[in-house]
């Protein structure tokens, strides 16, 4: 394929590795900056190499708990991962058939993609406002004064802010499961039937290992997408702070390079997951290259 | 999944709609019927005719954003995704190149931000080099916290979102049709304009949706790189939610919903009409 390449080639390609030295120049400056030596200020040059702004950063500055937020994040971020994986994995099922709704579903995926963050984000706020107000002056009606009593909210990382956060992963799922199944050949789970094996059977020794590949992208979306997710916890969270809400909170004080530290914690593991996710992608496709099978090669 | 989509999206988004005709005071909201939330908004818009007034100025400037960000982002999108769909001709080199513009999009757009300041600061990079070379003796003070910087940064952070559905759209064209225009004598503009693009306009109507409502809601970046300076139409309902008025800001979202849907369907429109032609 390889024959000479044309004047345009030459100039995309260089057009090409600018935009990518636009994409990742400035990210490289901070992780660099973030080991600034404890003189060092906010912008080149380097005033020695120290570790001492991570060490400020986890011992935190009286004001918020990094740690705390960290463990939050993750917990919320791992949580959002497998539900994104299993419910995008049961409705791209789903949707090879034909149900009342699909449509309507689909758009309404769409939507959820499209729709600003920040208007999600406040009407999420206000239907749990309103519950919160219901409980608290109708539960008493029912007989149920104690709780009406002691309810503070029922926002939370785990009701509202994981509901924000799916509104989110769960669009990226289902058209990844699109793509995978625009691709996918029916007649395989037609020979697992004949040879009579049961749904489940089929679709856990036929199906899902050859969607495995995509599956883990589906998972790698999920995390990384909460991970990294503000502008619909913004309003949602309730009242604790995730990572990055934390990290927008000291966007204002930019004095010191701890910030850049924290940055470069959050990246980290951003990163250490993005290769763990094509580590494990690039493995399951060589065990299916290994069986001579070549379906199911979905792109990530 | 639906009852994910109806808790968390359908339900809220009925919420936003009602709540936004609910009176207020000071830190509670009154059920009670009242466009209050509207008219505050629009407050001293008639009196102040023909000068335009905070609202109509900010949604001015959002739209100006929009129309810049736009653009740069079609610009780059396309090309990155022209490079990768047509002169990349290894699966192998397009995957790794892909992943390489994909990577980004996984890690947190604020430290996609903040990754500017060393560089744009007073004493950034850019200044510390242009004072170098003597082509200015005091540093630029609008490289950061300025216009300047937000568009940029949204560039910046969206231009992703062009590339994956306009490349999507390019690797779905025959070669084919490409070496019949070649044959029939056009050149490799002509070929460009009159077959790549139009087959492309799936892609590109797509991505423009992605970026102009991202910029359309966005608050956050305006925020951090504007030094929460600027106005945008996110940022007037950050505002309010601040103050605790939740009719205000949900009437507010109520009003950049229909914008950005109108925005939506005339670009949809654009393309059916260009397609009955």
């Amino acid at each position: 394929m390889r024959e000479g390449r044309s004047p345009a080639f030459w100039f995309l390609a260089i057009f090409f590795a600018l935009y990518v030295l636009f994409l990742y120049g400035p990210m490289i400056a901070i992780y660099v900056l973030s080991f600034q030596g404890p003189q060092g200020g906010l912008t080149f040059p380097m005033n020695g190499v120290s570790l001492t702004w991570f060490r400020k950063l986890w011992e935190g500055n009286g004001i918020i708990d990094i740690g705390a937020s960290f463990q939050r994040s993750l917990g919320l971020g791992l949580t959002v991962m497998v539900l994104t994986v299993v419910i995008s994995v049961s409705a791209g099922m789903a949707f090879r058939a034909k149900f009342r709704g699909q449509a309507l579903l689909f758009y309404t995926a769409i939507a959820s993609l499209i729709v600003p963050s920040l208007i999600t984000s406040l009407g999420i706020a206000l239907e749990f406002r309103l519950l919160d107000d219901y409980i608290i002056n109708h539960f008493g009606d029912w007989g149920l004064q104690d709780i009406a009593d002691t309810w503070e909210t029922a926002m939370g990382l785990y009701s509202s802010g994981l509901g924000a956060h799916l509104t989110w992963t769960l669009p990226f799922g289902l058209l990844i499961m699109f793509a995978i199944f625009n691709r996918f050949d029916p007649r395989l789970e037609e020979a697992a039937r004949d040879l009579g094996a049961t749904p489940w059977q089929t679709f856990r020794h036929v199906v899902l290992p050859i969607i495995a590949p995509s599956v883990v992208g589906i998972g790698l979306f999920g995390f990384t997408l909460s991970w990294d997710e503000l502008a619909r916890s913004s309003q949602a969270i309730g009242p604790v702070n995730t990572l990055p809400l934390d990290l927008q909170g000291r966007t204002t004080t930019v004095t010191q390079p701890d910030i850049y530290a924290l940055g470069t914690v959050i990246s980290a593991v951003s990163f250490t997951v993005i290769l763990a996710a094509v580590f494990v992608i690039r493995l399951l496709q060589r065990r299916q290259a290994a069986h001579g099978s070549d379906a199911g090669k979905g792109t990530v | 999944m639906a009852l994910v989509f109806l808790v968390f999206f359908i339900l809220p988004l009925v919420f936003v709609v009602v709540v936004s005709f609910w009176d207020y005071n000071d830190y509670e909201m009154i059920p009670t019927f009242t466009t209050r939330g509207y008219t505050d908004s629009f407050e001293g818009c008639l009196a102040q005719l023909p000068e335009l007034c905070t609202i109509l100025k900010t949604y001015v400037q959002t739209l100006k954003f929009c129309a810049i960000v736009w653009a740069a982002t079609l610009t780059i999108g396309f090309t990155v995704a022209y490079f990768l769909a047509f002169e990349v001709k290894s699966r192998e080199w397009q995957i790794i190149l892909s992943l390489i513009c994909t990577i980004p999009f996984w890690t947190s757009n604020v430290i996609r931000m903040i990754a500017w300041i060393p560089l744009l600061g007073r004493n950034g990079l850019v200044n510390s080099f242009l004072q170098a070379i003597g082509l200015i003796d005091q540093p630029l003070e609008w490289l950061l916290y300025s216009q300047f910087s937000v568009i940029l940064a949204l560039v910046h952070l969206f231009t992703f979102f062009m590339v994956v559905p306009i490349f999507n759209s390019m690797i779905r064209i025959d070669r084919a049709l490409i070496e019949a225009a070649y044959d029939a004598g056009a050149s490799g503009w002509q070929t460009l304009w009159n077959v790549i693009i139009p087959l492309c306009k799936p892609g590109i109507v797509i991505g423009s949706i992605f970026v102009i409502t991202i910029v359309m809601g966005d608050f956050v970046t305006v925020g951090v790189m504007g030094g929460q300076q600027i106005a945008s139409a996110g940022k007037i309902i950050q505002t309010r939610l601040d103050a605790l008025q939740f009719p205000a800001a949900a009437a507010n979202a109520v009003i950049l919903l229909g914008v950005t849907f109108l925005i939506i369907a005339a670009l949809t429109k654009l393309v059916d009409i260009r397609k009955e032609l």
